[in-house]
């Protein structure tokens, strides 16, 4: 077993897990945040997006270990601090950028990572980036509305 | 000026806001005490005999509780069919076995042969691997013409054959078709193939079975359209336990399309293990194991016939169809090629005679089932292709050859010649609409743009009709259904006021828990916030169908409504009571109930409270409490139509198409949500988009799945799809539903993969192309234009 020790939306948190275990299972299972969702099992998919350092990464290609002493922010850490939620969640309910909700989590901390790199993309860039995240429901029509809207919203926050 | 409540309005979506905080509560997240995990040891041979399975050092591993193999289920009923076809001669299908694990004989990759419980899901799978299985392996069948020819190797050896049905339809037109074709002015004939695709929601499926044996109760957890009829199916056909010991839940469900309509394996074995290890047995597939047991969808082989006149006028169709069963019956299976298929043949015109033939074949590879459109895009493909080829062939223009040959306003209710009778319908405003929107008259001039810069670019339309909401219930009856097609639904207005609505119709994407209270609430005159849905959960909800068929809303949604017409009945007797007024005078509007002509009123809320605190009531004329459930029976389909067209670019080159646009114009009768509406079609659309361009399940001829990851099977990404162009303001309402609704789910993958292809084959016309097989990958576009 290994001991393992990082900070999850802002608490430290620990725990003793088997090499084997991925990072995804460790938020999924362990600590049961189970809004980071597992779709695939080949790292296509984009369902398992996290932050790790600031960084979107498929949380189900690392292992648990590897993310030993990291900043990790996931779905359940994206609302405001009153629990209303954050800029880009709200452009996802307001353009229905979401159907059944499963690759939803990793959509919204895709999009995230993207405008931290580059507020203001283009439809090309938003659908280049958003390669890695696969959505059954939505056709992408309304996911990429609502992160032009997100960066829309955005931005003037980035200007003061 | 829109609506910001109520039908009409496009009310955001309240499921949101657990969805997008990570507080949604998924099959997988579900975890019960002392749950323990199962893998399946799956055959990794697509055909092949079972001589013998050693467990005995897989047993041994650590954290193994048991391993079960297909003579654990020798007792025990195997997956039922929901649907029984009869052959053009009148004889039943044949219907093989399909045991829970296989015994004897595996019968495609992925069969399941036998299951490991143990502590872990990572301990279960280990000791999986060390399971010995004898398999002898068999030839396999796999291309449906060589599974039918003499002396092919069969899948069941108990069958006659690997032919399931030949079924003829209407088989009584037959000889005047075959007449009307022979003297015909041009007959134009395509042969083409619907290709087989996995249906792959997002989220994978999973069972949890628990057991309580101090009441004998059954609880499944599962990823499910309808638990209702996975109870019915389980518990009466399988596992033999009675519904009031059988709980189904299917709480958040990401994604079906269809292929989470049907009773899987997996679903009884967690059932039955759970009572068998006497600990809750949990299972989640991964996406590989999805791939190979997931039902797979389409996979039709057809050559159509269409006759015309001088005039470009149809006089008869003829078509025959291989459809793919794979190697077991699923639950619908049965019904998609036959009378969710040939029904459809008409499409959107007045042709006379119609004559269809499809060959239900068994292969060795996974079952095949109803997938997003189920039947009606194979129908709507093969005529919307020989459609646009022969207009090629008689010099007519595409669009002009359609609108000689549609149904007219004034035709309805218009009887077709495959015995469907379609309400209602306007298929030249939505045309109208469609060139409108997708700018056809500009057309020229982009092409020629494109040619400037080397690219050939194409515009291709296509009209289609489909059939909604699946019914009567006597109908399907006779038609070889199992199951009634009906759907219920319990309106409880509480003390307070708030309301809870219970429907057997199941959420898992299209939006039920925000489109069904803008219903009830307009209805009712009160805020929708006051209204919640339940669904999903059979020991809450009274009976449900399910999810499927775009059926939600005109089914689901008109018992909802039947049930809020008794509710307001009721509710005005208690005011008029309340009022001292003759009931007849009372009326409902703004959530009061009021005296005609007076200014007296009692508010909503306390007519509520004295229907649960009777102390001034009318006891004598009707019971305390206001709850009621209704069961809607539709008298007839509906029939959403509407044309849709893709326009392309293609590099000659490479053979890479580029869809330049989408645009699709819709009739869905009335709509409640806009704004779910439009990204259903969306949804819809990219799926069709998907099948036209990328997506294949692909076989070897030794029965492997080639295309079993998302590395190999391409699923559509956001940079392979453009916005798209949606209207849906041509409404011609249902007319046999109290909303006048279609049903918007599947129009978008039935009318999406012909104006694909028939796009590309216009760019490519000029170089003498006419037809190429999806997916049209750059390859096969490439050979296509090179001969």
């Amino acid at each position: 077993m290994v001991e393992v020790s990082m900070t999850v939306n802002g608490k430290t948190v620990s725990g003793s897990v088997e090499g084997r275990t991925l990072l995804v299972q460790f938020l999924r299972d362990d600590l049961k945040l189970t809004g980071t969702h597992v779709g695939c099992d080949t790292s296509q998919c984009g369902a398992c997006v996290v932050h790790v350092n600031g960084e979107a990464v498929k949380a189900c290609t690392m292992l648990a270990g590897e993310a030993d002493g990291a900043e990790i922010a996931t779905i359940e850490g994206m609302a405001n601090a009153d629990g209303s939620l954050g800029t880009i969640q709200a452009a996802f309910q307001e353009h229905h950028g979401l159907q059944c909700g499963f690759c939803t989590p990793g959509m919204v901390m895709s999009a995230a990572a993207l405008l931290k790199d580059n507020a203001n993309p283009s439809e090309t860039e938003i659908r280049e980036y958003l390669e890695g995240n696969i959505c059954r429901c939505t056709g992408y029509h309304n996911i990429v509305k609502a992160i032009q809207a997100a960066a829309a919203n955005m931005t003037p926050m980035a200007a003061e | 000026m829109p609506k910001d409540s109520g039908i009409g309005a496009s009310s955001k979506r309240r499921e949101d806001v657990r969805f997008l905080t990570g507080k949604g509560n998924y099959t997988d997240d579900i975890n019960v005490h002392g749950q323990t995990y199962v893998h399946f040891l799956r055959s990794d041979v697509a055909h092949g005999r079972i001589n013998g399975i050693d467990s005995s050092a897989a047993a041994a591993m650590p954290g193994v509780v048991r391993i079960f193999t297909g003579a654990d289920f020798e007792g025990v009923g195997g997956i039922p069919c929901g649907w029984q076809v009869t052959d053009r001669h009148g004889e039943p299908m044949q219907e093989p076995a399909h045991p829970v694990l296989a015994q004897g004989k595996a019968r495609h990759v992925g069969d399941p042969i036998a299951a490991v419980v143990a502590e872990t899901a990572e301990q279960a799978r280990d000791a999986a691997a060390a399971i010995e299985v004898d398999m002898e392996e068999l030839p396999a069948v796999i291309d449906m013409a060589a599974a039918l020819a003499d002396g092919s190797p069969k899948v069941h050896d108990d069958l006659t054959s690997n032919l399931c049905y030949d079924w003829g339809f209407v088989e009584e037109n037959k000889e005047a078709v075959d007449e009307a074709i022979k003297g015909a002015h041009h007959v134009t004939t395509l042969e083409l193939v619907n290709n087989r695709l996995i249906a792959n929601p997002m989220e994978p499926r999973v069972a949890l079975g628990d057991y309580n044996a101090g009441t004998d109760e059954h609880t499944l957890y599962t990823t499910s359209q309808n638990p209702h009829v996975i109870r019915l199916l389980m518990g009466a056909f399988v596992l033999g336990i009675p519904e009031h010991k059988l709980r189904v839940v299917a709480p958040d469900v990401g994604g079906g399309f269809g292929t989470k309509i049907f009773h899987y394996a997996e679903e009884a074995f967690c059932t039955f293990a759970a009572k068998a290890v006497g600990r809750p047995v949990k299972w989640t597939s991964s996406r590989s194991e999805a791939f190979m047991s997931d039902a797979h969808g389409r996979d039709h082989v057809t050559k159509i016939e269409l006759a015309m006149d001088e005039n470009g006028k149809f006089l008869a169709i003829r078509t025959d169809t291989m459809a793919n069963m794979g190697a077991y019956l699923s639950t619908f299976a049965p019904s998609v090629p036959t009378w969710l298929h040939g029904t459809l043949m008409a499409g959107n015109y007045t042709t006379p005679l119609i004559y269809v033939n499809v060959k239900a074949v068994f292969t060795n590879t996974v079952p095949v089932d109803a997938y997003r459109g189920a039947g009606r895009p194979e129908a709507t493909f093969q005529l919307e292709r020989v459609v646009d080829k022969a207009a090629r062939e008689m010099g007519i223009d595409p669009v002009e050859l359609r609108r000689r040959n549609f149904i007219k306003p004034d035709q309805y209710p218009y009887a077709t010649p495959v015995a469907v009778e379609y309400d209602t319908g306007n298929y030249d405003a939505t045309m109208d609409k469609l060139l409108e929107i997708s700018d056809h008259a500009g057309f020229a001039g982009r092409k020629a743009e494109s040619a400037a810069r080397g690219r050939l670019r194409g515009f291709g339309v296509c009209s289609y009709i489909e059939a909604c909401g699946i019914a009567p219930s006597n109908l399907v009856g006779q038609l070889g259904a199992r199951a009634g097609l009906y759907e219920s639904a319990t309106v409880r207005v509480n003390a307070t006021g708030s309301i809870s609505v219970m429907t057997g119709s199941h959420s898992h994407g299209q939006g039920h828990e925000t489109t069904f209270p803008q219903v009830v609430a307009e209805m009712l005159g009160i805020d929708e916030a006051q209204i919640d849905i339940v669904h999903g959960d059979t020991s809450k909800v009274p009976m449900g169908m399910g999810t499927y068929g775009s059926r939600s809303l005109a089914v689901g949604g008109s018992a909802m409504v039947r049930a809020t017409e008794k509710i307001i009945n009721k509710a005005k007797k208690i005011a008029s009571h309340l009022l001292e007024a003759s009931e007849g005078d009372i009326e409902l509007a703004n959530g009061a109930f009021s005296v005609a002509g007076t200014d007296k009123s009692v508010a909503w809320g306390d007519v509520c409270l004295a229907a649960y605190v009777p102390h001034n009531y009318p006891l004598e004329d009707i019971e305390p409490g206001l709850e009621e459930t209704a069961f809607y029976d539709p008298s007839n389909f509906t029939y959403p139509a509407g044309a849709y067209a893709c326009e392309v670019e293609v590099d000659p080159d490479t053979g890479k198409v580029e869809i330049m646009s989408f645009a699709a114009a819709d009739d869905f009768g009335n709509v409640i949500n806009p704004m779910i509406v439009e990204g259903q079609v969306h949804g819809g659309l990219a799926q069709g988009i998907g099948q036209a361009l990328l997506e294949a399940a692909v076989y070897d001829e030794n029965g492997q799945l080639l295309s079993g990851s998302y590395m190999d099977y391409a699923m559509p990404r956001a940079d392979d799809l453009p916005f798209y162009a949606v209207d849906h303001s041509c409404q011609t309402p249902c007319t046999h539903n109290p909303l006048g609704v279609k049903g918007c789910g599947e129009a978008g993958a039935i009318g999406s993969p012909p104006a694909v292809v028939n796009a590309v084959v216009d760019a490519l016309a000029d170089r003498g192309v006419t037809h190429i097989d999806m997916p049209l990958t750059p390859s096969r576009v490439w050979a296509a234009m090179n001969g």
